[in-house]
């Protein structure tokens, strides 16, 4: 089938100043400055966004779901990484 | 590390179970992909062919207030229809396919966008009793499985209920007017309200895409539960501004807690489906014909793609 409708990009919006930029979903364009405009008009009707990203999709890399254990599990157990592991002694104020 | 397809479905069934949600990496049933494409790209094209019977009104409404928000309205569901559609290309078909697949009446779309808008009122009833029955069966689908679907609705659903209102607040005022507009008002109830019950497809004794859909979590609720909601939530509000539900049957239910109805007429469903509604025809050639007309637009843009790309090459 022939391609007619662009590559897919995948865009992430800045819902306000000094927010950090969120995925929002993805859109069809066939450059950057109709990626800016398709996400412009798909994802911020209503305000949502002071600010967006566009990325063709295929420039993401991405992790495997089946690497999930490896890549992940060694940081569920080390609580000590929390500021809640650590005794303080009573009374002391500020800290 | 291979897993056998066994191992495979029973991990997959399992997130479902916990209502974890499934993400395009994640492995799939091919019956679950199957189901989740032609149900997103069905509900794709509802969105896009459900522009028409409104775009009919855009240069006829009744003041720049009804203008305004008809055309933001419209916009809106073209938007509803690229979510959707993106959600489905998640899945691995191209929008291309998707859009041939619609040209070639391979797949569906709502049966309620081929019954005509012959008056102002019928925009109310449009947007009242089609985009509420729909908002219905969105609600329900924020929590389906599949993870792109699910965030889709959730976005589609917090956009749509201006729909309703708006529509509402048409057949209020209307309701509220001359006697011949009431009649006009109560015309497009007529006309609308048994096509609207339709839209939540077969009971469930005869829906033929029911049981995987429940058991994968892609559907939560089944078509006649979401009906009778619809009917339940839609009766009081008629009667608030006045006008008559055209079913003789319907009746409050004290034991059941619900509404009564009467029998939907399932030949004229069938025969819609199959092509035979007032408008299956008009619609479909008027999307070729936009997407047709639209060709030289696209190929412009391709080429000035192609161009600047060289262009970074010199």
């Amino acid at each position: 089938m022939e391609h007619t409708q662009g590559k897919l990009w995948e865009v992430f919006i800045q819902s306000k100043n000094n927010l950090p930029y969120k995925h929002a979903g993805s859109i069809h364009a066939t450059d950057k400055e109709m990626a800016i405009q398709n996400a412009r008009d798909l994802y911020t009707r209503r305000g949502e966004g002071r600010g967006i990203w566009v990325v063709p999709s295929d420039c993401i890399v991405a992790s495997n779901p089946e690497d999930e254990e490896s890549l992940f599990d060694p940081g569920v157990d080390k609580i000590y990484r929390h500021p809640t592991f650590y005794h303080m002694p009573d009374g002391a104020e500020n800290i | 590390m291979n897993m056998n397809e066994e191992e495979l479905l029973r991990n997959f069934e399992e997130k479902i179970d916990v209502d974890q949600k499934i993400e395009p990496r994640d492995w799939m049933p091919e019956a679950y992909r199957k189901h989740l494409i032609r149900q997103i790209s069905q509900h794709a094209h509802s969105e896009v062919i459900g522009m028409q019977p409104e775009g009919n009104w855009i240069n006829r409404a009744p003041s720049l207030r009804a203008k305004m928000v008809l055309l933001a309205k419209i916009q809106d569901e073209a938007g509803h229809g690229l979510y959707l559609y993106s959600a489905a290309e998640t899945l691995g078909i191209s929008r291309e396919e998707m859009l041939d697949q619609l040209h070639t009446l391979k797949a569906k779309y709502s049966n309620i966008f081929n019954y005509p808008t012959l008056t102002w009122a019928d925009i109310g009833a449009v947007g009242w009793l089609v985009d509420g029955a729909a908002i219905v069966n969105q609600v329900s689908l924020q929590r389906t499985s599949y993870g792109p679907y699910s965030r889709g609705m959730i976005r589609i659903c917090k956009e749509e209920s201006f729909h309703q209102r708006q529509g509402y607040e048409i057949m209020a005022q209307m309701a509220q007017g001359t006697p011949e507009q009431k009649e006009m008002a109560q015309d497009a109830l007529n006309r609308f309200w048994w096509p609207s019950m339709m839209m939540f497809g077969p009971h469930d004794s005869n829906s033929p895409n029911t049981g995987n859909a429940l058991r994968w979590r892609i559907k939560r609720e089944s078509n006649d539960t979401l009906r009778q909601r619809f009917i339940d939530k839609t009766v009081q509000q008629a009667n608030v501004i006045g006008l008559t539900i055209p079913d003789p049957d319907l009746k409050w239910n004290e034991e059941r807690g619900h509404y009564d109805f009467g029998e939907i007429n399932w030949e004229e469903f069938y025969a819609v489906i199959n092509g035979n509604g007032p408008c299956n025809k008009e619609r479909i050639d008027h999307h070729k014909k936009a997407h047709e007309e639209g060709r030289w637009v696209r190929e412009a843009a391709l080429a000035y793609a192609e161009k600047q790309k060289q262009e970074t090459l010199v």
